[in-house]
C-alpha cells in the first residue's frame, strides 16, 4: 500500500516536472518559430539588388536608404547618449555624495527608464521637431532614441564601474595619481568591457524601436539618402511598419520579410556579441578576484 | 644657490599642483552637469507633455469618463480606450504568467546546467526581438490563423493577448527565476529533510517565499504590456470608434495605438492634438503607478 502511493507520488513528480520543462521549452520555441518564420520567408528576396537599391512604391526596389538611415540614426543616438550616460555614471559611481541631490538625480534617471517609448516619441515631436525647430529629421530621431537608451547606458556603466575592485583604485591613488587620473586610466580601463556591453544592449534596443522614429525621423519609404543631419531619413522599422500596414500585396509582404530579416540579423549579431563580451568580462572579473 | 633652486622648484610644484587641482574640480563640475542634465530630460518631458495636454485634461469628467472618442465630432472620451488597454494588458499577463512562472520554477529548481545555459540566452534574446517584427509576424501568422479557425476579422483582442504575452514572457521568467533562486537553500533543505517531496517543498516553502518577487515581475510585465506600441498596434484591428470589446474576437483600440494612428493626420493646435498628448500623459501616469507598485513590492520583499 505504502509502496504504491510512493510510486504514485514519484510518477506525479515526474509528470509535473515534464510539464514545467515543457513551458520552459515553449518559451524558447517561440523565439525559434518567429526567427525561423521570418528567415524562411525573407531569405528569398535578399540579394545584392535588394540591399543596394532604393524603394520605389510598395512593390519595387530595395532598402538601401533605410539601412543607411537606421545606421545614421543609431550613430546620432550613440553620440548623444554614450558621452552623457558614461559621464553621469562616473559621477554617480565615483563622486556623488550620498545626499538628497544624488538620490533625486538617480530617481529621475530611473524614471526616464520607465517612460513608454511612445511618450518619448511624442516629446521628441513637440520639443525637438516643433519647439526647437529641427523638423522631422535625423537629428530629432537620433536624439529621441538617445533619450530612450540614456538610462540603460547610465545603469550599465555605473554597474560596470562599481564592479572594479576597490584595491585597484587604492593602488593607483597610493602611487600618487589624482582622482581623475585614477578614474581615467585605472577604473575606466578595467570597466570598459562592461560599459561596451551596456552600450551594445542599448543599441539593440534602439535599432528595433519604431514608435519613436515614426513620430520624429521620417515616413520610412524615403528613396533618397539624407544629405544633412536635418533631412528626414527612412529606417528599417518604419519601412516594415509602412509596408506591413499599407502594402497589401505579396510583393510588398515579401519585401517586408526581407527587411525584417535584415533587422533581426543585425539585432542578433549585436546581442550575441554583447552576451559574448559580457560572459568573457564576468569570467575575467571573477578570475581577478579569486 | 642650491637652496634657491630648491625653493623655486617647490613653488613650481605647488603651482602645478594647484593647476591639477583646478582641473580635477572642473572635471568634477562637468560630470555633475552631465548627470543633472540627464535627469532634467525627465522634467522637460513631463513639462512639455503637460503643457500640450492641459486643454484636453481640462475637459475633466467628459475626457476621463466620456464613452465616445470621435475626434471629427469633437468628442474626446477616453474611457473605452483605457478599459481596452487594461483588458489587453491583463489578458496578456495572465497568459505570460501561466507559461512564465512554471518555466521559471523549472529553470531555478530542476533544469540541468547545460539546458539552462541554452534557455537563458534564448529568453534574453526574446526580450529584444524588435517589436515591429513581432507585430508583423503576428499579422501574417496569428491573425490569419485566428480568422481561419475562429472567424471574425482576425485582428482582435486574442491576437493582442498572445503577441503581448510573448513580449512580457521574458521579463516574467527572468525576474521570477531570480526571486526563486533568492530563497535561502536552507529552507528547502529543511523541508526536504522533513520528508516533503521536491514538489511539495516548492509549493509550500519556495513559492510563498518568492511571492513578492514573482508579484513584482507581474506588475512590471503589466507596465511593459500597457506601454508597448508597435506589436500590439498591428494585430488588434483598431476600429475607427473605440469601444469596450464584448468578446475576445472583437477588434479593439488601446492608448498607444490610438496615439500612433491619429498623430499622423491630426490638425496641429486643435483639441484633437491636445487630446492625443493627454492620452500620452494618461499612459505615462498608468505606467508610472505600476512601476511604483513594483518598487514597493520588491522593497517589501527585501525587507522581509
Amino acid at each position: 500500500m505504502i509502496k504504491t502511493t510512493r510510486l504514485h507520488k514519484i510518477n506525479a513528480e515526474k509528470i509535473v516536472k515534464m510539464g514545467l520543462c515543457a513551458t520552459a521549452l515553449l518559451s524558447v520555441a517561440v523565439l525559434f518559430i518567429v526567427v525561423g518564420y521570418v528567415f524562411f520567408n525573407g531569405i528569398g528576396i535578399i540579394n545584392l539588388d535588394f540591399l543596394l537599391e532604393s524603394p520605389y512604391r510598395f512593390e519595387h526596389g530595395g532598402i538601401f536608404p533605410q539601412i543607411i538611415g537606421t545606421l545614421c540614426l543609431i550613430a546620432v543616438c550613440l553620440l548623444f547618449a554614450v558621452p552623457l550616460g558614461v559621464a553621469s555614471a562616473i559621477y554617480l559611481a565615483e563622486y556623488a555624495p550620498d545626499n538628497v541631490v544624488t538620490r533625486s538625480v538617480r530617481f529621475f534617471v530611473e524614471c526616464l527608464a520607465g517612460i513608454p517609448s511612445i511618450v518619448i516619441g511624442l516629446f521628441g515631436l513637440i520639443f525637438l521637431v516643433y519647439y526647437l525647430g529641427f523638423g522631422i529629421s535625423m537629428l530629432s530621431g537620433g536624439l529621441s532614441l538617445g533619450f530612450m537608451i540614456l538610462p540603460w547606458t547610465v545603469r550599465a556603466s555605473e554597474e560596470a564601474i562599481k564592479t572594479v575592485p576597490r584595491s585597484y583604485r587604492e593602488a593607483s591613488l597610493a602611487l600618487g595619481a589624482s582622482k581623475w587620473q585614477t578614474i581615467r586610466s585605472v577604473v575606466l580601463k578595467s570597466a570598459y568591457p562592461g560599459i561596451i556591453t551596456g552600450i551594445l544592449l542599448g543599441m539593440g534596443k534602439a535599432i528595433g524601436e519604431t514608435a519613436v522614429i515614426l513620430l520624429t525621423a521620417g515616413s520610412g519609404l524615403e528613396s533618397f539618402l539624407p544629405r544633412s543631419i536635418l533631412d528626414p531619413v527612412g529606417s528599417l522599422p518604419v519601412y516594415i511598419y509602412m509596408m506591413a500596414t499599407q502594402g497589401h500585396t505579396s510583393a510588398a509582404y515579401s519585401r517586408t520579410f526581407g527587411a525584417s530579416l535584415v533587422l533581426i540579423t543585425v539585432f542578433l549579431m549585436i546581442s550575441v556579441f554583447a552576451l559574448f563580451l559580457r560572459n568573457r568580462y564576468v569570467r575575467r572579473m571573477s578570475g581577478s578576484r579569486g | 644657490m642650491g637652496a634657491l633652486e630648491h625653493v623655486r622648484g617647490l613653488k613650481f610644484k605647488l603651482k602645478f599642483g594647484r593647476m591639477e587641482l583646478t582641473k580635477e574640480k572642473i572635471i568634477e563640475k562637468l560630470l555633475f552637469i552631465s548627470v543633472v542634465s540627464s535627469s532634467l530630460i525627465v522634467f522637460f518631458i513631463i513639462a512639455f507633455m503637460l503643457k500640450e495636454s492641459i486643454p484636453a485634461l481640462a475637459l475633466g469628467w467628459d475626457f476621463f469618463f466620456g464613452m465616445t472618442w470621435w475626434p471629427s465630432h469633437d468628442q474626446f472620451g477616453i474611457f473605452p480606450i483605457v478599459v481596452s488597454t487594461f483588458i489587453v494588458g491583463i489578458g496578456a499577463l495572465a497568459i505570460a504568467a501561466c507559461i512564465g512562472i512554471p518555466a521559471a520554477i523549472y529553470l531555478a529548481e530542476f533544469s540541468p546546467g547545460w539546458l539552462r545555459n541554452i534557455i537563458k540566452p534564448c529568453v534574453e534574446m526574446l526580450v529584444g526581438i524588435p517589436s515591429i517584427v513581432l507585430g508583423f509576424f503576428g499579422l501574417m501568422v496569428l491573425v490569419v490563423f485566428i480568422r481561419d479557425s475562429f472567424g471574425g476579422y482576425g485582428e482582435c483582442v486574442l491576437a493582442g493577448w498572445i503577441i503581448l504575452a510573448i513580449m512580457t514572457l521574458p521579463h516574467v521568467i527572468s525576474i521570477s527565476e531570480d526571486s526563486i533562486r533568492a530563497v535561502p537553500k536552507a529552507y528547502k533543505e529543511a523541508s526536504l529533510a522533513l520528508g516533503a517531496t521536491q514538489l511539495q517543498s516548492i509549493r509550500r516553502v519556495i513559492l510563498p517565499n518568492a511571492r513578492s518577487g514573482i508579484l513584482a515581475s507581474m506588475v512590471l510585465g503589466m507596465g511593459n504590456a500597457v506601454g508597448e506600441t508597435m506589436a500590439v498596434l498591428m494585430v488588434i484591428g483598431n476600429p475607427n470608434i473605440p469601444w469596450i470589446p464584448s468578446s475576445v474576437l472583437d477588434p479593439v483600440r488601446v492608448l498607444t495605438s490610438t496615439i500612433v494612428i491619429e498623430i499622423s493626420y491630426v490638425a496641429w493646435g486643435s483639441m484633437h492634438q491636445h487630446a492625443l498628448f493627454a492620452l500620452g500623459v494618461v499612459l505615462f501616469v498608468i505606467v508610472a503607478i505600476l512601476n511604483v507598485i513594483t518598487t514597493a513590492v520588491i522593497r517589501r520583499g527585501v525587507s522581509r
